[in-house]
């Protein structure tokens, strides 16, 4: 088991800074009301099992699980960008389901099985879904890439179980993964640069059982 | 994000005890509840995590129907085989809704109590009777195209943003709930939420420290079910208008029906005069508009969403079509 220190962390200067940050303007901007009955706080310990290894952490109960995974454990593979749910570039697998790891609290999270875009190669060799989004150029600036690679991997597995989708025309039988299906089981992470087309070439061709 | 007491719960008891504060919250799926924390919307000193409880089930019950665990997610739910099979207007409306990522970590329970998207809402620099009582209501005289044309008030025209509840009304759901002293009941979904009337901050009929323990599907009514979502684009956003449509045809007559739209309304709105309008009538587009303009007949729009009551009836009238096979 690892056991994370925060001020040995290599995030801790960027992290102090965007703190420091963050507190010039919050007394900037803090209005005169007065502010409710503060609430004492206590740090929670929680454990949290990331690609395979155990990290315990104290952590403010307010960390979401993104924030953890990028600040306290400098997985900074996983994106934050709108931290609303709605882009999906914070994506991850927990308990083999995808997820928006911003709008979850990392205190919720002990004894999950907890999978960043980190924890999908093997042996120094890219995950087949990783190396098909290079083949098929499924980017352009990359920023949504860990979201989209972490989420398409979850979308196989949901397809293999027989999950249907808002596309699937008969809720009775299993589900054939058309382009139409794909894009609609993608439809929680947004490309900016708008590489749909080659996502999701790059997804139907893992989902064919390799390179076509 | 204001500080908070997180807290595991152990059981459903201490859950329910813990919980009786009126700033304490129970947080499961948390996609909206975190959402509102970030924003401040939503303030609660005290949160009872639910995820260790059980309540992640779906049994049959003896009367033929499911009953279905508080935690069961959305997607869990949408791709149970007896529920695609028995309840496809329940299946469909829950894959309608938010993205897949958001579908694993929501739940039953919190899918019915989620919380508006109106803008107005959301943007804390805006008057609000439901994040702030008694400070006005932005989208009255706002852009509010989202929001809702009928069962509202001067005070709040809010829609309830939920499709799985809308599939839920029209199969007569009820919620099964266990409060702080034990008590249990059971509440007809179209009873849970209450009108905003001039209180638009209290949306439902559940008191402080009461858990969604289930929801009860009685069996499933005869005929063709449908839902269909009328949206901005073709995925993940929010309904202007949708519908949920079980009914029954014999010969060239309807001869039960199940109508509930979403969009709408502060809660999913089932209309029973759109019903009373179609049972007994003949199969034919002009009955489908009758019943449109039964279901829509005390809706009023505020401006920027006064198509939405055309758009109703038309999206009714259509998915009545398609599930009677009227061309």
């Amino acid at each position: 088991m690892e056991r994370i220190l925060p001020f040995l962390s290599v995030l801790s200067r960027r992290r102090f800074l965007g703190t420091a940050g963050a507190v010039t303007l919050a007394m900037a901007s803090r209005p005169a009301a007065a502010e409710a009955e503060p609430v004492s706080m206590h740090g929670e310990n929680v454990t949290l099992t990331v690609n395979g290894r155990r990290h315990a952490l104290d952590l403010d109960p307010r960390v979401t699980l993104l924030d953890a995974l990028r600040e306290h454990l400098g997985l900074t593979g996983t994106k934050k960008g709108c931290d609303q749910g709605q882009c999906g570039a914070c994506t991850v697998i927990v308990n083999g389901q995808r997820i928006n790891s911003c709008l979850t609290l990392a205190v919720m999270h002990a004894g999950d099985e907890i999978t960043t875009i980190e924890g999908l190669e093997e042996d120094g060799n890219l995950h087949p879904m990783q190396a098909a989004f290079v083949r098929h150029d499924g980017l352009q600036c990359g920023y949504c890439t860990p979201g989209q690679i972490c989420s398409a991997v979850a979308l196989l597995a949901e397809h293999n179980a027989g999950w249907p989708s808002y596309a699937t025309a008969d809720f009775a039988t299993a589900p054939v993964l058309t382009d139409a299906e794909i894009a609609e089981r993608m439809s929680g992470n947004i490309c900016r640069c708008s590489a749909y087309a080659n996502i999701v070439s790059a997804i139907r061709e893992v989902a064919e059982g390799g390179r076509t | 994000m204001k500080p908070f007491r997180y807290e595991r719960a152990d059981s459903v008891a201490s859950a329910c005890a813990s919980a009786t504060e009126p700033t304490a919250k129970f947080i499961a799926g948390g996609t909206n509840l975190l959402d509102l924390m970030k924003l401040q919307i939503e303030t609660p000193t005290h949160l009872v995590d639910i995820g260790p409880l059980p309540l992640a089930e779906i049994e049959e019950t003896a009367d033929g129907g499911l009953r279905i665990g508080a935690r069961v997610t959305n997607s869990v739910l949408a791709a149970d085989m007896r529920v695609r099979r028995r309840y496809p207007v329940l299946s469909q409306a829950i894959l309608a809704g938010a993205s897949t990522q958001l579908r694993n970590k929501a739940t039953t329970g919190g899918n019915l109590l989620q919380r508006t998207r109106c803008s107005y809402f959301y943007d804390t620099t805006k008057p609000c009777n439901k994040r702030m009582p008694g400070s006005g209501c932005a989208a009255l005289e706002g852009l509010n195209r989202m929001n809702a044309v009928i069962g509202v008030s001067r005070d709040c025209i809010a829609a309830h943003g939920s499709d799985m509840a809308v599939a839920m009304a029209a199969l007569d759901a009820r919620i099964e709930t266990v409060a702080a002293d034990g008590a249990t009941r059971t509440i007809p979904i179209d009873a849970l939420y209450r009108p905003p009337g001039n209180t638009p901050h209290i949306e439902t009929v559940l008191a402080p420290g009461e858990l969604i323990e289930s929801v009860l599907l009685p069996p499933p009514p005869p005929g063709r079910q449908l839902y269909r979502k009328v949206r901005d684009r073709a995925s993940y956003a929010f309904a202007l208008v949708s519908v949920a449509v079980i009914v029954a045809r014999e010969d060239d007559h309807v001869r039960a029906a199940r109508v509930a739209f979403g969009g709408i309304s502060y809660k999913p709105w089932r209309s029973a005069e759109a019903e009373a309008a179609l049972v007994g009538a003949p199969v034919t587009q002009a009955s489908f508009d009758a019943a449109g303009r039964a279901a829509l007949q005390d809706a009023r729009g505020y401006g920027s969403n006064d198509f939405k009551i055309p758009l109703a009836r038309r999206t009714l009238r259509a998915v009545l079509a398609d599930a009677t096979g009227v061309i």
